[in-house]
């Protein structure tokens, strides 16, 4: 049983995680807290996929030369963290058009929140 | 209706959480994506770039060897993706001054 | 951004501590090859010294060093130094992005480790040049003081 939570609360965390940063993207009203929830369900799969590749007693996937190559249950799974770091960088960039995206609606329409925006754009579109 | 947001939220963690009872151990070295061949004998990926990487590229650091020489590719298209988030950037948020002018908006 | 008073101390520290950040991520762009780093770790370093200078010293200080105007060109010369890198590759006999085949040196083990480090300059370029210039144009409305 104590094996089984040690093993498990990591995904328990990451899923909480997640489901913050899902009630941010779904249930706040303003544009900007929208955009930092979906930041946070990023975080939260780069978080899960770092983490599921690592193994017990194993070091950093450097090459040391006391241990050498030919084992590879010395070293940790490099292919998850090369993948996340695409990851990562996509997610910045996806937030840097998001905030651009969310200042040219304020140059526009000079509100932020969703219902009276979406009230603006019905009633003068374009 | 918040209510019913809620207990939606609140079944998808809960969903989830059941799903994970199915996976192995953290750090489990006998998990089936960490052994060094899968279950029909052909070895891993992860196996031969840890194996080879300096003999091949002489490079000590893996995850640098599989970023920018196995899978180049990808690291290709996401430098193109950089690219396109600053172009957008660019292109959504200059200042058009004759329009400012005209119409005060 | 823009401040409305001068403080002394604000500018004297983030004008010390800039160029040591800067240092620093130029020496995890190199260092990618023996510990954890690489291009995208340094060039996010090098950018945040940068962004650092406009923070701490105001709108016209701030861009001295790096004017604004630099972002989306540098940026573009670091993509072009990575298909550069693989059309090299192509050109001299082997497949697109098949480093084993630029004459840096005579092994070629070699010629890939040189081939990395050449693909590693030209992303933390990039990486660099837009994180500054997506900062550039965020603030671009901004009223001056």
């Amino acid at each position: 049983m104590s094996d089984f939570l040690v093993g498990h609360y990591f995904y328990w965390f990451v899923f909480l995680l997640m489901t913050i940063g899902l009630f941010g993207i779904v249930l706040k009203k303003n544009l900007i807290k929208k955009v930092i929830g979906m930041s946070i369900f990023q975080v939260a799969i780069i978080l899960f996929f770092v983490a599921s590749a690592s193994k017990w007693g194993a070091t950093v996937p450097v090459l040391d030369p006391k241990l050498g190559a030919a084992d590879t249950a010395k070293y940790i799974n490099p292919l998850p963290h090369c993948l996340m770091l695409t990851a990562i960088v996509v997610g910045v960039a996806t937030s840097g058009v998001a905030f651009a995206l969310i200042i040219s609606i304020w140059r526009r329409f000079k509100t932020l929140d969703e219902p009276e925006l979406l009230a603006k754009m019905r009633h003068d579109p374009d | 209706m918040k209510v019913v947001s809620y207990l939606i939220l609140a079944a998808f963690c809960g969903l989830l959480i059941y799903a994970s009872t199915g996976f192995p151990n953290r750090g489990d070295a006998r998990a089936v994506y960490n052994r060094p061949a899968s279950p029909s004998g052909t070895p891993n990926a992860p196996t031969r770039y840890i194996q080879k990487s300096k003999e091949e590229i002489n490079t000590d650091n893996m995850v640098t060897t599989i970023l920018a020489d196995y899978r180049g590719y990808d690291t290709l298209g996401e430098e193109t993706v950089i690219l396109t988030a600053g172009l957008i950037c660019f292109l959504l948020l200059r200042k058009e001054k004759e329009k400012n002018r005209h119409d005060p908006e | 951004m823009t401040r409305n008073e001068d403080d002394p101390i604000i500018t004297l520290i983030s004008s010390i501590v800039a160029p040591f950040i800067m240092l620093f991520g130029l020496y995890v762009i190199f260092h990618g090859h023996y510990s954890p780093g690489g291009g995208f770790q340094g060039g996010t370093l090098l950018a945040a010294g940068i962004i650092l200078l406009r923070l701490a010293l105001g709108s016209e200080l701030g861009k001295k060093q790096f004017p604004s105007r630099l972002g989306i060109p540098l940026g573009s010369l670091g993509v072009l130094i990575y298909y550069g890198t693989g059309l090299a590759a192509l050109l001299l006999g082997g497949t697109f992005l098949n480093y084993a085949f630029i004459p840096f040196t005579r092994l070629a083990s070699h010629n890939r480790y040189w081939g990395i480090l050449s693909i590693e300059i030209g992303v933390g370029l990039a990486v660099m040049a837009v994180l500054v210039a997506i900062y550039d144009d965020l603030l671009e409305g901004e009223p001056r003081v």
